[in-house]
């Protein structure tokens, strides 16, 4: 019995890093991979191309001669329409949209799916069917509505306007998202701190807000990169002076006059990524963390 | 346990949309008294002790605490402390934090407030663990916790909800100790909700049994587990449970029978003259059935075979037969039995319980 323990295999058993199973996932991997980084590709290289090298016709050669001047044209000077102050002008408006739709959308959000979640008032499931079938309507339908209810109210072109809409477009969905991951909170925690006598804003400030970092990240997110994104309601509901950014480059590479200028739209079109990318890769982390703490939990 | 009473639920009814979980439920608590609510899982113990605290809106009936009726009360103004069976203790704050969150709710002075907190901390040996977060702390020491930020609100009830059924069985019954030990000290009024006899029993100056929303039984633990009001509490208090037969009653009420198993009544306290010829169940102990020479001399006497044995250590609890019926029986932990022996048994009948078929009440 004893000598049994000694022959046969022991310890961790051995791998073969180059079976056949190995090869097939870790080459299909970088196929997909591949065909997913080509175009970024491109684009990078060819915005850093002049325009004769670009004549030239071979997209997938790295530059000859680098230069930066497509990015300096694209932020300062490409003309659309009558402006010619380049992506600078619409990103500044982006900017001056996002953070406080951003900031609206999640306070409001927040504290709804919180209400939603612990308070359980009167109505609060009718209210939330309310809210979740708001976001099964197609925004198609709401558009011409809410350009009245802007002008009416005196908003419409402003950038006031423009957060106002995208504040309550996010509602929907980011009301549930906090709504279930509150819920997804351990409930006695929320009466401990009623018996120990601290209120509606107490318990939101001092006891669930200190464990949601993860989910304000995803909801951060999902509305910077949302809003930043948005070309629909820029287009509708502001005017030249206040375009946001993805609007201002549709107007740059789709401008009809003159030469097309490749490089220039290909750097206008990074540029415009750039803050959505930025956001990715500094929270990608807590974003994955954010998911998996039930925010996609029933 | 004083004559005052300290809580009193008058009629309360309360449902979860359709389903009725407490229907018109009263019980009062006196001042200093610990009061343990048992029962299975489900019956709505923790849903009265919610009701209790404030953290569930009734619909129907009073609850008065202190000779106040707080029924319209927040949690925070009824005088009540809680203690919750994950510990429930606030993750991002220290322990300190965790004490001290309730007073300065209440915008207690700073003095005060860390006089008390030292005071709790000292009482429940935590002081070393002060400036730790919950999650540095063992589950013991997180219930120690837990305990501390109800003693420093300084209340006169204190609510438990099963808070040792998550720690292991050697540090429960320290806990269990420890508990008992700080009654004794802070003669608080205690409700404790847990489905663990032995916490139940130990504990409690009067149990409260549920079952389904209603109270079955209200009594003292000893009068609980020798005089069980109906049958459930019977079946559910005591491990391993109660032998029940059914027969009936002979027409002279004198004898209990179930086929060839006769066992004469004339040792069973009767709470009143019983009218015979009926069917009644019978109820005995394991450990009131008498073996070695106390069989032979009890006055109810027989033989029984022994099927199955099962050593315990402290006891050996035995499976036989007597009559064709099955009967367990407990032994002392050294006794040499086999299955096939013949055992001499003796029922005590003065610690045995007669119910009723159809009601299930005692007779
Ligand atoms: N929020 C709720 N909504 C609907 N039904 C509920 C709710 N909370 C409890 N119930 C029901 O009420 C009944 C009593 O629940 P309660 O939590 O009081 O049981 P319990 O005696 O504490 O059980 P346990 O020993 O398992 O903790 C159960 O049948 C339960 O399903
Ligand atoms: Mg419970």
């Amino acid at each position: 019995m004893a000598d049994l323990a000694l022959s046969g295999p022991a310890g961790p058993r051995p791998k073969n890093r180059f079976s056949r199973a190995n090869i097939f996932i870790y080459g299909t991997l970088l196929l997909v991979s591949v065909y997913y980084l080509l175009p970024l590709y491109v684009m990078v290289v060819t915005s850093l191309k002049g325009m004769p090298e670009i004549r030239l016709g071979n997209i997938f050669s790295p530059p000859v001669d680098i230069t930066f001047e497509p990015w300096i044209k694209a932020w300062s000077s490409a003309c659309t329409g009558l402006n010619c102050d380049g992506l600078s002008r619409g990103f500044w408006n982006s900017v001056r949209i996002t953070i406080p739709s951003v900031i609206l959308s999640i306070a409001v959000a927040s504290v709804n799916g919180y209400a939603l979640a612990n308070w359980r008032f009167r109505g609060a499931d009718l209210f939330f069917t309310i809210l979740i079938f708001g976001a099964f309507i197609p925004y198609q339908v709401m558009i011409w509505p809410i350009v009245i209810l802007l002008r009416e109210m005196g908003l419409y072109t402003t950038l006031t306007g423009l957060v106002l809409v995208h504040t309550i477009f996010g509602m929907p969905i980011l009301t549930l998202l906090f709504r279930n991951y509150f819920t997804s909170l351990p409930e006695e925690l929320f009466k401990a701190a009623r018996v120990d006598g601290a209120g509606f804003w107490g318990i939101y400030f001092r006891i669930m807000l200190p464990m949601s970092l993860p989910i304000f990240v995803v909801a951060m997110i999902l509305q910077v990169t949302g809003i930043w994104n948005d070309f629909l309601f820029g287009v509708v509901y502001t005017k030249p002076d206040t375009y946001p950014m993805t609007v201002q480059l549709n107007n740059i590479v789709n401008s009809v006059q003159g030469v097309k200028e490749y490089n220039v739209n290909m750097a206008a079109t990074l540029l415009t990524g750039l803050v959505p990318l930025i956001i990715y890769f500094v929270s990608g982390k807590l974003f994955v963390r954010g998911i998996a703490a039930g925010a996609v939990k029933g | 346990m004083a004559d005052q009473t300290s809580v009193s639920i008058r009629n309360l009814d309360l449902s979860f949309g359709a389903v009725e979980v407490l229907k018109d439920l009263n019980l009062d608590i006196g001042a200093g008294e610990f009061l343990v609510l048992l029962g299975s899982s489900g019956c709505g113990k923790s849903t009265l002790l919610n009701c209790i605290a404030g953290l569930l809106e009734i619909n129907a009936g009073q609850i008065h605490i202190n000779g106040r009726n707080v029924t319209w009360e927040e949690p925070s103004a009824r005088g009540i402390g809680m203690v919750f069976q994950s510990y429930a203790l606030y993750p991002q704050m220290t322990v300190r934090g965790n004490l001290s969150f309730g007073l300065r709710n209440a915008r207690v002075p700073k003095a005060e407030i860390a006089r008390r907190v030292k005071e709790a901390a000292e009482i429940l040996q935590i002081e070393p663990l002060l400036d730790r977060k919950p999650a540095a702390l063992s589950g013991g020491q997180r219930q120690r916790v837990a305990i501390g930020r109800a003693l420093v609100r300084h209340v006169d009830v204190f609510l438990f909800d099963e808070p040792l059924s998550n720690l292991d069985a050697k540090l429960r019954a320290d806990l269990r100790v420890e508990l008992k030990r700080l009654h004794d000290r802070l003669g608080n009024t205690m409700i404790y909700v847990t489905h663990d006899q032995i916490e139940a029993m130990t504990l409690a100056d009067r149990i409260a049994i549920m079952r389904g929303g209603r109270i079955m039984q209200l009594a003292s633990p000893g009068e609980i587990y020798n005089r069980p009001a109906n049958r459930y509490v019977a079946d559910f208090i005591g491990s391993p449970s109660m032998n029940f037969y059914e027969g009936h009653l002979t027409q002279d009420a004198q004898v209990f029978e179930s086929g060839d198993f006769r066992v004469p009544l004339a040792a069973y306290p009767f709470d009143s003259a019983q009218p015979g010829g009926r069917p009644v169940t019978l109820g005995i102990r394991p450990e009131h059935v008498l073996t070695g020479p106390m069989a032979k001399t009890a006055p109810v006497a027989m033989g029984a075979t022994v099927e199955m044995v099962e050593p315990m250590g402290s006891d050996t609890l035995v499976w036989a037969r007597v009559a064709g019926l099955p009967l367990r029986l407990r032994m002392d932990g050294q006794a040499a039995v086999a299955p096939g022996d013949q055992l001499d048994i003796g029922l005590d009948l003065a610690r045995a319980a007669l119910f009723d078929a159809k009601t299930e009440l005692r007779l």
